[in-house]
């Protein structure tokens, strides 16, 4: 068992990390300080084909593989979680789904111009009354004729305004169990910007990640063609498992980057800071806590590095993509948490980045799967 | 259209350096990266690509690990890749690199070759002028801007207080600045192609019309004497002296150190 990368995934590495310190690094504190999308970040990164990372070449990808795609989500969130944030939901939550579910038509239609950065994606499963419990979903797909028929909201959509394609999960009927029990069965659907009867409603103002592009999308009598229907109809709610499944490894990759990046900032700081005559890395204490710091963090990309590789060549990933996001969360809002405590008042000031870093932190033990709903899918495989 | 682009891996300034038992650079203790000006050279070619579809070969000349700033510039967009490396072609100085570039430049079509100014690490500014001279052909160094213009090239050369523009007809060689343009970052499809592909690796064998004698650190007529680390300058001495004192005082200061 070789534990280290071969000598094209350093390359990539150290790509992605020139890339985020030269071109991400310097914008991080004003994008989370005026919460603007970083739009001209995003036409970089489409421009080095950083939106298409594990796509194969015929629709327009790198061609390169998820561990690849992981660590440029880690190495972008190291710098910046809003940047790490865009690239993961762009690609594991809208390019990754149709690839998997669509025809060869939904492929070239939408894939092509995702991947190649050209329009930007996103996903929405999330209703103010369903999160944890995506059985709560209210929002409905009625066929019309050659058109689908949509009516309802999603609520805290990632990339929600920026997206030019939405994957959107709807109940498209109901059935009742032998015991009269109702169950509502859900399909997915490509949606287009612009369709009509589609609107946002309002930007939520975040804790963290605030330059991401979080809105509500309303649906109101929202027609779109017959053919955007992704994958059997009816099987909408496996399809966003599954794609969750994927998802929970880019927001992985995202905490394991922020975890990194306040671990590597406390180490510079803890050297320069001196207290009682001596840089406080000269207290055990400090020397203790960057200790398990750097062995919980390295632990986490060990997890993060597996469930990529498991997605690479496994059918079901789910369990290991639990475990990823479980841990490498933990340990982001455990070890940014501490960070700020080893830079003291200076952490708590905004001028800092770690302050940064802690709020955004939080955000990874709660979407795309609590880390309540990644200990449900962890010890569901166990007691199976 | 073929342009060759020479690249050097270099020691990482950023990174520490180590020197062996013979004052030459000891590369393989050190963090290597590409040479800015030649990556700037490598840009000044690709963008050439882009509008011509020129084809761009570099060519490096160094340990067996250089063959990463050749994967490098693969995966910016470099079509080939040429690695000479060779025992007996360690320690060359300027002479015997640009003998041993040269020849195998011998081997190679081309209309356009492009080498960085100087490398960060021996800083001569010698090697690509010294490779135009083995090959014959016009050199424009300092080059801050290159045009095409059918089958010359047009170069702004960066000159101390003036620029001068010069036309050359190809082929011919010209040495870049690392001011001529940002070079591009690598794609990730890239950098897995460029792993795909073959690394051409030349030895002593592979180089044309080179004699022995002007090879390695024996055909190198440089020699080293001593070489070091930067040594920390001290903290200097303060004076405070009306003018007429001060010329006095520094007068005898030159005199005593017989700088005058």
């Amino acid at each position: 068992m070789d534990f280290s990368l071969d000598k094209k995934h350093e390359m990539a590495r150290s790509l992605f990390k020139e890339f985020a310190e030269a071109e991400v690094k310097p914008l991080a504190q004003e994008t989370d300080e005026t919460e603007t999308f970083p739009m001209e970040t995003v036409k970089k990164m489409q421009k080095y084909g950083f939106m298409g990372i594990p796509v194969p070449k015929e629709y327009g990808g790198q061609g390169c593989d998820p561990l690849t795609y992981v660590m440029c989500v880690e190495e972008l969130s190291k710098v910046c979680a809003t940047t790490g944030v865009i690239v993961s939901a762009h690609t594991s939550l809208c390019v990754d789904p149709i690839l998997t579910y669509g025809t060869e038509e939904q492929k070239q239609k939408y894939v092509v111009p995702l991947a190649s950065g050209e329009k930007i994606g996103a996903f929405g499963l999330t209703e103010p009354g369903a999160g944890t419990d995506a059985q709560g979903c209210q929002t409905k797909a009625v066929l019309d004729g050659d058109e689908w028929v949509l009516n309802g909201s999603k609520c805290f959509i990632t990339n929600g305004k920026v997206a030019d394609v939405y994957i959107v999960i709807a109940v498209t009927s109901v059935t009742e169990d032998k015991r009269g029990r109702k169950k509502k069965n859900f399909s997915a659907f490509i949606v287009d910007k612009g369709a009509p009867g589609f609107s946002f409603g309002t930007k939520e103002k975040k804790m963290g990640i605030r330059g991401s592009s979080t809105y509500e999308l309303i649906f109101e009598d929202c027609r779109i063609p017959k053919e955007n229907l992704l994958g059997p109809e009816g099987k909408g709610f496996p399809i966003a498992m599954h794609t969750l499944d994927g998802g929970r490894i880019g927001i992985a990759a995202q905490a394991l980057g922020i975890a990194e990046g306040a671990l590597e900032r406390a180490i510079a700081y803890t050297k320069e800071r001196k207290q009682f005559g001596r840089s406080i890395a000269q207290q055990q204490n400090t020397q203790f806590k960057l200790a398990d710091m750097a062995a919980r963090v390295e632990a986490a990309q060990l997890l993060v590095y597996k469930a990529a590789m498991a997605k690479a060549t496994q059918k079901v990933y789910s369990v290991e993509a639990a475990k990823a996001k479980l841990f490498a969360a933990e340990t982001a809002m455990a070890v940014t948490t501490e960070v700020v405590q080893l830079f003291g008042g200076y952490g708590y000031i905004r001028e800092y980045d770690v302050e940064r870093m802690m709020r955004d932190a939080k955000i990874t033990e709660i979407y795309e799967g609590t880390s309540e709903v990644q200990r449900m899918v962890i010890s569901g495989a166990l007691l199976k | 259209m073929n342009i060759v682009v020479c690249i050097k891996q270099v020691p990482d300034t950023k990174g520490g350096v180590k020197f062996n038992p013979d004052g030459t650079l000891d590369r393989a203790a050190m963090l290597a990266i590409m040479n800015p000006d030649d990556k700037a050279g490598l840009e000044a070619a690709l963008r050439i690509k882009d509008e011509t579809g020129a084809k761009v070969t570099v060519l490096t000349m160094g340990l067996p690990k250089a063959d990463a700033v050749l994967r490098e510039a693969l995966a910016m967009g470099a079509d080939d890749a040429i690695l000479v490396t060779d025992r007996v072609l360690g320690g060359a100085d300027t002479w015997a690199t640009s003998t041993t570039i040269a020849g195998a430049l011998r081997n190679l079509e081309y209309d356009l070759i492009i080498t960085g100014r100087q490398a960060i690490d021996g800083d001569t500014a010698q090697v690509g002028p010294q490779i135009a001279e083995h090959l014959g052909l016009p050199v424009i160094s300092y080059a801050e801007e290159i045009k095409i213009d059918g089958d010359s090239v047009i170069v702004k050369r960066q000159f101390e207080d003036r620029y001068h523009e010069l036309k050359a007809k190809m082929p011919c060689l010209i040495t870049a600045l690392s001011e001529l343009n940002e070079p591009r970052y690598m794609t990730p499809g890239g950098i897995f192609d460029a792993f795909d592909k073959e690394v051409t690796v030349w030895g002593r064998a592979d180089l044309k019309d080179v004699d022995d004698s002007d090879l390695g650190l024996k055909g190198s007529p440089t020699k080293i004497a001593k070489a070091s680390d930067k040594v920390a300058k001290g903290a200097g001495e303060k004076v405070n002296l009306d003018p007429t004192e001060s010329v006095a005082y520094l007068m005898g200061k030159f005199k005593e150190k017989h700088i005058i």
